[in-house]
């Protein structure tokens, strides 16, 4: 029984980074830019497949992962210009609409390149998965865990050591005082959405090879992400990460335990839970915008 | 307390938008083909986008293929067929909007769907309008009860004949309990009764049963429950990307029973997915995908490889077994209108006095009963062997 309990939790931990990641970007760009990119799965789904095209084309794996990852931050990056940059004065919900314009642009554009074909990527490492307590763990969810790990440091160190990130905190805490202060607040929207083209896209090529790459991957998950996004608190990275990790081991649980029709319903009814006890989320503060 | 207000709100409108943009996922795309004078009107809709796209495509590539090959030889008696294929994205709603808009066409008969959920979408809408409408998908329900489907006919082999040939091979190899894990659709769940029953005849137990979802990326969980179950094989009803999935993680665990599939992941996108994990998995498959393995006088024989030569021809790879579902389905068709003519309830009559057909997926005897028409040596056992089907004796 213990060695089923651990499987789940590994099986649980997985998935859960998967969701963990999508979380992360969407809750860093929304903090920054003001603006909840629902594009974020499509950026995820579109690197996947970047990578799976250059690997095919006879580009070594490491090199073909970096050119994606490239690509689809500088996609990012020219979103923000030509979509978002210049509706910056619209309301919130504006520019969340214009975030589902673009996803379901991107996936038509994922739909015309590469087809309704599946794709995989071979694992990173070699050799099967590894034993503890008589569970077995996937070498790749390691490399998924740790991605998660070090998005997490890195946010944690470019934001708090270093000088850029101090600007980027202060444009959060308060737009017209960086403002005054000489701060380009545009820049740091449009840096944003580049750091969250580039996570999305390592997300989607990093957990390809367990779980394939196919032109609509990103609808799902970006609902993932965003139900892991808010279960932590949509105002905070650490809430993101959590939540995530949360959603993932309680919807392995539930196949396990209870049933593995009940998955989702397990996941919808903590989410609901969640909400209706604390409405900002786990980590979340009232009406504060942090990191 | 106003920024929270602002995010509920958000959240809010961003659930509905989700919803919205699931029901609104884009219209059809339409190709037709055919010219000349009163043609004969034959309508598809096939799953060509969407989850079972890996099913549909060659169907559509076998339609069009055979349609024009058939035109190109004058058509039925002189007159051209037109064959209309719709996609339904693999979708139910828009496999049911898909036939509405071939009725209105006034098309004799309905080809399709490629999966059995989109299928069984559009039996209500052809029996009230009383089109023939030709099934490529699997489960059995789509033609059971007969009583209930007058106008209802597929060409794939029965769930029912797949469950047959594996609980025939639990016998052979004195295995009893087993694990069942399908895929929570239609297919999954005519597999699921069709084992069962069939299981149920031969005392075989089913000691634990499992169900995922076709979106789903893990079921290690499914699968631990498999493990602590101490059955002696297990049994996966479903298509790739999922079948491959659980195939890979089914490894990953080390769980060393035989692996058994149903006919759902007979085709090459398979084995590539699951990444060497597909390695000793047995399958009941259709003759086409080892063609070239059976004996000479098997009497499909001649139709299987007319077929491959053609199709390679043509796209350039070989085929796959949909794409024998697809050119069943049509070539039943022409032949049901070349002797009843441009009269939906004789081309229906026709269909069912089908006997001895020879065709890709087996030799079709349908009668008032049976509206499938294939028997249990219409598939054989593989085992996949150097990623390739290997023909078990």
């Amino acid at each position: 029984m213990s060695e089923q309990l651990l499987q789940l939790l590994f099986s649980g931990l997985t998935l859960g980074s998967i969701y963990a990641l999508m979380a992360l970007a969407l809750v860093t760009t929304f903090n920054i830019s003001g603006v909840m990119n629902l594009a974020q799965g499509e950026f995820a789904a579109i690197g996947a497949l970047l990578a799976v095209t250059l690997s095919g084309a006879g580009i070594p794996l490491p090199a073909s992962f970096a050119a994606a990852v490239i690509m689809v931050a500088a996609a990012g990056g020219i979103m923000e210009r030509a979509a978002i940059h210049p509706a910056r004065g619209a309301s919130g919900l504006t520019l969340i609409l214009i975030t589902i314009g673009l996803s379901i642009s991107l996936r038509g554009l994922a739909l015309l390149v590469w087809g309704t074909d599946t794709y995989s990527l071979p694992p990173f490492s070699r050799g099967g998965p590894l034993f503890i307590g008589g569970a077995a763990l996937n070498l790749q969810s390691l490399w998924v865990m740790g991605l998660v790990a070090a998005a997490v440091t890195g946010l944690h160190f470019f934001l708090n050591g270093t000088y850029t990130g101090k600007a980027v905190k202060a444009s959060v805490i308060n737009r017209t005082g960086a403002r005054l202060v000489g701060i380009n607040v545009g820049t740091v929207s449009f840096w944003a959405f580049v750091g969250s083209g580039a996570l999305g896209a390592a997300a989607g090529i990093f957990i390809a090879p367990i779980a394939m790459a196919v032109y609509d991957m990103g609808f799902m998950l970006g609902i993932k992400g965003f139900v892991a996004a808010a279960i932590g608190g949509l105002n905070n990275a650490a809430g993101a990460v959590l939540g995530g990790l949360l959603l993932g081991v309680l919807e392995a649980y539930g196949a396990g335990l209870v049933s593995s029709g009940l998955k989702d319903a397990f996941a919808i009814i903590v989410l609901m839970s969640i909400l209706l006890v604390r409405p900002e989320g786990i980590l979340g503060a009232l009406g504060e915008r942090k990191i | 307390m106003k920024k929270l207000i602002r995010n509920k709100g958000i959240l809010l409108l961003v659930i509905l938008v989700l919803a919205v943009g699931l029901l609104a996922a884009g219209c059809g795309g339409e190709e037709t083909s055919g010219s000349g004078g009163e043609p004969y009107r034959i309508g598809a809709v096939v799953d060509i986008s969407g989850n079972s796209s890996s099913l549909g495509i060659p169907e559509r590539d076998t339609l069009l293929m055979l349609v024009e090959e058939l035109n190109a030889k004058g058509g039925i008696d002189g007159y051209p067929v037109e064959l209309t294929i719709l996609d339904n994205k693999s979708d139910e709603t828009e496999a049911v909007m898909a036939v509405k808009k071939l009725i209105q066409k006034d098309v004799l008969v309905v080809l399709g769907c490629s999966a059995s959920g989109t299928s069984m979408a559009m039996i209500d809408s052809v029996q009230k309008a009383e089109v023939p409408m030709i099934s490529m998908a699997a489960a059995s329900s789509i033609v059971e009860p007969a009583s209930q489907r007058k106008w209802i006919f597929k060409t794939a082999q029965s769930d029912i004949v797949t469950a047959e040939n594996i609980v025939q091979y639990l016998k052979e190899k004195g295995l009893t309990k087993v694990a069942f894990l399908y895929m929570n659709n239609a297919y999954g769940d005519g597999g699921k009764t069709a084992f069962a029953a069939a299981a149920g005849e031969q005392g075989i137990e089913i000691v634990t049963e499992e169900k995922f979802e076709a979106g789903d990326k893990d079921m290690t969980p499914q699968l631990t429950r498999v493990k602590a179950s101490g059955a002696q094989a297990t049994i996966i009803w479903a298509i790739p990307p999922s079948a491959s999935i659980v195939t890979k993680n089914y490894r990953d665990l080390g769980l060393s029973m035989p692996l058994i599939h149903s006919h759902g992941v007979g085709n090459d996108k398979f084995i590539e997915l699951a990444q060497g994990a597909a390695e000793g998995v047995i399958l009941p498959i259709g003759k086409l995908t080892v063609a070239d393995q059976i004996p000479d006088e098997d009497p499909q024989k001649q139709v299987l490889q007319e077929y491959i030569a053609q199709y390679q021809a043509k796209y350039g790879m070989p085929p796959v077994s949909f794409g024998g579902y697809a050119a069943d389905a049509f070539n039943l068709a022409v032949n049901a209108i070349a002797k009843a003519g441009r009269n939906r309830g004789a081309i229906r009559d026709e269909l069912e006095k089908t006997n001895g057909f020879v065709g890709i997926s087996g030799v079709f005897n349908m009668n008032r009963e049976d509206h499938n028409g294939l028997g249990a040596d219409s598939m054989v056992l593989v085992e996949i062997k150097d990623g390739r089907w290997q023909l078990l004796q």
